[in-house]
Formats: C-alpha cells, sequence, structure tokens
C-alpha cells in the first residue's frame, strides 16, 4: 500500500476513536451546533496561521476558544434565542474565514482543501499531532469521564453533589476545541463536526449505557473510515466527504430503523 | 390597589416585596393574638433545647435583576423531622432549596450546615435527554458511594428494585422518583432535599411516596424538607409546614397552618376547610407594600426582639 494511504489511514482511524466519546458528549449535551459554530471559527485561525507564516493548529485553537467564549457570554442575553445566535455566528465566522484565508494570503491558499479537508495529503508530522493530542484528549476525557456523565445527566443534581460543573465544563470545551484543531487539516472545518457526532447519533439506537454509545460511535467511525477511503480509491471522490457520507448513510439507518421498530 | 376592608391584610402576602416602602403602614385586617407557632418570617419556632439542628438558614435573601426572590427567611430542620415548604408559583421555593444547597448567591443572610452534613437532594425536573443512554443501574453508579451490592439494597428499600436494568427514559414518573430517591440515598444523607417528589405521580402513588419518605425518616433518623403543591397529604405526612411567599408567611405544625389567612388566600378556602377544626389564629398582617408587620411587636414575646423585617411600621 501506498505510504500516503497508510498515512490517511492512521490518521483517520485515530480521529474515529478519539472524536466518538467527545462527539457522544457533544450530543447529549445538545451542543451538535454549538461545536459546529466554534468549527467555522477555526478557519478564521488557519487564516490567521497563514498569513503569519505558522503552523495552524495553535491559532485554530485560539479562534475556537474565542468563538466559544462569545457563544457563552451571548447566551446570556435574553433578546435573542440560542439557536439565532449560533445561525448568526455560524455563518458570520465562515463568511469571514472566507474571506480572510483568501485576502490574506492573496488568493493562493487552497481554500478547499481547508473546507472539506484532505486526508490523502496528511504527512507525519500531522500524524504526531493527530495521536499526541488524541491520546491526551482520550486521557483527560477518562479522568473527567463521571462528572461529565453526572453534568449531562443532570446539572443541578451533579452540582449539588458537589460536581464543579464550570471548571469541567470549561475543560470540555477546551477538549473540543483541540480535537477539532487536530481534525482540521483531514476533515475540514465543514465536515469536523460531522466526524464528531454522526457515529455517535448512528450508535444511540443501539446502545443501553452511555459507555456503550461512545464504543459503538468508535465502532461507527473505524467503519467509516475503511469503507469512505475505499469508495474514495476506487471511484475518485473526495475522501473526507466520502468517509462522512457512510456516516451519515449509517446513521441514517440505524436512526430510521429504530424509529420504525418503535412505532410496530 | 383594591382596598376591600378586610382583605387587604391577607391579599399583600403576594405582592411584590421589592419595593421597600413601609410608610403606607395600614390597620385593616386581623388582630390576633399570637399562638406560638405562627411566627410570620421572624424568629423560628421553639424546638426542645439539644435538639438535633442540620441546617439553618438566618435572614436569608436572594435578588436577581432588581427583583426580590426572597428576603428575610429563617429556617430550621433538625434530624427526624419532615419540614414541608408549601407556597405558591413563583413563591421562590425553588430558590429556597437552592440556597440551602449552596446553589444560589446570597444577597444577605447565611446557611449554617451541620459539621460533616451531607445532603441527598431530589430535583424537581428531571427529565432525561433520550439521547442518553442510560440503565437505572448506570444512573445510580454515577452517585457517591455506588458499589453495585450497595445500590440494589438501596433499590429495594424504595421499592424500585425490579427497574435496575430499564432506561431511565422509560421510566413511569413514580418508578422515576423512586429511583431518584435511590439517588439520593446511596450517599447516606443526614437531610433529605426533595423539590416536588410527586410530579408525574398518581394519586395513589403520591400516599405510596410520601409513607416511604415518612418510613425512611423513621429507619434513618433523616431530616426531611420536602417542596410541595399538594397539601392534604404532604399536610398529614409532615411535622412542620412553612408556607413561603418569599417571605415565610407562616410556620407550624400543619393544622395550625392550614387555619392561617395567608394560607387560606393562598390555597383557597376549600383547601383549607380540610383542616377547618383548629381556631383561626394570626400574629401578622401586611402593610400596602406587602411587607409582613407585627401586630404589636414590643408586647410579642416570641419574636426574640427583633421586632419583624426591615423595620416593618406599626
Amino acid at each position: 500500500m501506498e505510504p500516503f494511504l497508510l498515512r490517511a489511514i492512521a490518521a483517520a482511524l485515530a480521529l474515529a476513536v478519539v472524536a466518538a466519546p467527545l462527539g457522544s458528549l457533544v450530543i447529549w449535551n445538545r451542543m451538535a451546533y454549538f461545536g459546529e459554530t466554534i468549527a467555522q471559527a477555526s478557519l478564521i485561525g488557519i487564516a490567521l496561521g497563514l498569513f503569519l507564516g505558522i503552523d495552524i493548529t495553535a491559532p485554530v485553537i485560539f479562534a475556537t476558544l474565542v468563538m466559544a467564549a462569545l457563544l457563552i457570554g451571548l447566551s446570556r442575553q435574553k433578546i435573542v434565542p440560542l439557536d439565532a445566535i449560533l445561525g448568526l455566528m455560524h455563518h458570520g465566522a465562515l463568511a469571514l474565514g472566507v474571506i480572510l484565508t483568501l485576502s490574506l494570503t492573496s488568493g493562493a491558499a487552497d481554500l478547499m482543501g481547508f473546507l472539506f479537508g484532505d486526508i490523502l495529503a496528511v504527512t507525519v508530522t500531522d500524524l504526531y499531532w493527530i495521536y499526541g493530542g488524541g491520546a491526551l484528549v482520550l486521557a483527560i476525557l477518562a479522568w473527567l469521564w463521571q462528572p461529565l456523565l453526572r453534568l449531562a445527566v443532570h446539572e443541578e443534581l451533579a452540582s449539588a453533589e458537589g460536581v464543579n460543573r464550570d471548571v469541567v465544563k470549561a475543560v470540555f470545551i477546551v477538549l473540543l476545541s483541540l480535537t477539532i484543531a487536530i481534525a482540521i487539516k483531514i476533515v475540514g472545518a465543514l465536515l469536523v463536526i460531522a466526524f464528531l457526532i454522526v457515529p455517535a447519533v448512528a450508535a444511540r439506537p443501539l446502545a443501553s449505557t452511555p459507555e456503550r454509545m461512545a464504543v459503538l460511535a468508535a465502532v461507527v467511525g473505524v467503519a467509516s473510515v475503511v469503507l469512505g477511503l475505499w469508495g474514495s480509491l476506487t471511484v475518485d471522490i473526495p475522501a473526507g466527504p466520502a468517509i462522512v457520507l457512510v456516516m451519515a448513510a449509517i446513521a441514517g439507518v440505524s436512526v430510521g430503523s429504530a424509529a420504525l421498530a418503535r412505532r410496530t | 390597589m383594591n382596598e376591600r376592608p378586610g382583605e387587604s391584610a391577607e391579599a399583600s402576602c403576594a405582592s411584590a416585596h421589592g419595593a421597600h416602602s413601609h410608610s403606607h403602614s395600614h390597620s385593616h385586617g386581623h388582630h390576633h393574638t399570637h399562638d406560638g407557632t405562627c411566627c410570620g418570617g421572624h424568629g423560628a419556632p421553639k424546638r426542645p433545647p439539644g435538639a438535633d439542628i442540620l441546617i439553618s438558614a438566618r435572614a436569608l435573601a436572594v435578588a436577581r435583576s432588581g427583583r426580590t426572590i426572597l428576603s428575610d427567611v429563617d429556617l430550621d430542620i433538625a434530624a427526624g423531622e419532615i419540614v414541608t415548604l408549601i407556597g405558591p408559583n413563583g413563591a421562590g421555593k425553588t430558590t429556597l432549596v437552592r440556597a440551602l444547597l449552596g446553589l444560589e448567591r446570597l444577597d444577605d443572610g447565611e446557611v449554617q450546615r451541620r459539621r460533616g452534613l451531607t445532603i441527598g437532594y431530589v430535583p424537581q425536573r428531571f427529565d432525561i435527554d433520550r439521547a442518553l443512554p442510560m440503565t437505572v443501574s448506570r444512573f445510580l453508579a454515577l452517585g457517591e458511594g455506588a458499589r453495585q451490592a450497595r445500590i440494589a439494597e438501596v433499590l429495594e428499600e424504595v421499592g424500585a428494585a425490579r427497574v435496575a436494568n430499564q432506561q431511565l427514559s422509560e421510566l413511569s414518573g413514580g418508578e422515576l422518583q423512586r429511583v431518584l430517591l435511590a439517588r439520593a440515598l446511596l450517599n447516606d444523607p443526614d437531610l433529605l432535599v426533595l423539590d416536588e417528589p410527586v410530579r408525574g405521580v398518581d394519586y395513589v402513588g403520591e400516599a405510596e411516596l410520601y409513607t416511604l419518605i415518612g418510613r425512611l425518616r423513621d429507619t434513618r433518623g433523616l431530616g426531611v424538607l420536602l417542596i410541595s403543591h399538594d397539601l392534604h397529604i404532604v399536610m398529614g405526612k409532615s411535622d412542620r409546614v412553612v408556607c413561603l411567599n418569599r417571605h415565610v408567611c407562616c410556620s407550624g405544625v400543619p393544622e395550625t397552618v392550614a387555619q392561617h389567612p395567608e394560607y387560606v388566600r393562598l390555597f383557597g378556602r376549600d383547601e383549607a376547610r380540610a383542616f377547618a377544626v383548629y381556631q383561626h389564629r394570626h400574629d401578622h398582617r401586611h402593610d400596602l407594600a406587602g411587607e409582613p408587620a407585627p401586630v404589636r411587636p414590643a408586647s410579642d414575646p416570641t419574636d426574640g426582639g427583633n421586632g419583624g423585617p426591615s423595620g416593618g411600621a406599626a
């Protein structure tokens, strides 16, 4: 097998595993659109990184965290509902990101690559980032798993029982932002949240406990990576969208059949 | 302002306490002798010396966005006693509970807990998201002190052993409340706090649940703080009832509170009539701003010299 293909598989598999528990938590906390919105901000970070001529990881983390802070601040206002705020910030960030990426680099940037990722261009350095960062994210998630679950079940109850709500949630958002920064080169700003939540959605009807859902999400993610990459090479379609399409198809079948089963 | 003589004092309990105007003090309403149990917002009832007080609130005040939610609330809960907090919607019941739990920032006053106090809490709303798969056992394992054997034991104690492997989102209202009660009991609390424990529970289930709570109090010697709308059953099972409407309108043994004019006004005569066997007594009235004003503060021996909240004019 070609080395670039091995790197692509290694990167995508690692990402699928890291994304599974994180994506499950995103769904349980109803943060899918929140995640989507901070992911769009990563494009602004990419533009900054390109402009400054540095690796994009740090500026992407910075941009996503700034967006997260903005959203948390805006969620406290009572004038406009939160989904409208998310819609506004999501599209605003995308528009600004596209403009900055193109204008700061005088049109030389590979915009499509940043929006949809370029999994076949993964380098060895990228792999270090993915495996190092991914291991860190998984380790912290494992360490905070109980309090994160308790907050997802019931924030008030968890706080009353002594879980430090603000700290745990802040750590979670940092982990989300870190994962987005790691994943962005591979799957792009537009598809990164799909990597997180679609496998978790697919796993939901098949799981009876949160841990099983996270594990099943990882299985769905890994299977989608393998099938998607294979499909992408066989019929010459872009790899990132191919993987996401496989994930979406599995999720559609899983949720659809569970909904039908419930009706009868 | 509507001023039908004889009603203004009662009606004022529901009015805003945010406006601290005492100048319109006004002597419509009942003049009653003090009976020692209905003490309208100032001073907790007398308790035998040496009672094991678990938690005390003193002069508690909470305001949010310029609105007074609670003012000058005193409350004590002792081990082995069931205290029920009643009051209309928006009376601040949940806020008071949250303040006691340390979840609410206080604007004034203080909450003192007995050293090492453990609290078991059953929150008012528990709508588990269907996106989160969670069996009853797994949910209980999230709590403190949760070994599997212990979980089975506590589920047995609350009569919910057979739902151990069901999904939380598929439980009936009564089953869910028992499971939440089990969760609260897992860390062997000294004080059990239940916010509307009979939400979504049918009438028979309600009575059973309160019997269970009473039994837990007896076997474990717990202090229990209940919030409820549900007057009849609650009052029958309570040692003490506190009627809250942003301040403590009245408190005492259930029969006395049921006859208190504040209670009658807040909950209607039909509710109160169920207890209409005791003589009607009342120690305070309200001025037009809704501030409780002692009728005869100088001669009131149980007021402990604090003469009513914020200098209610007399």
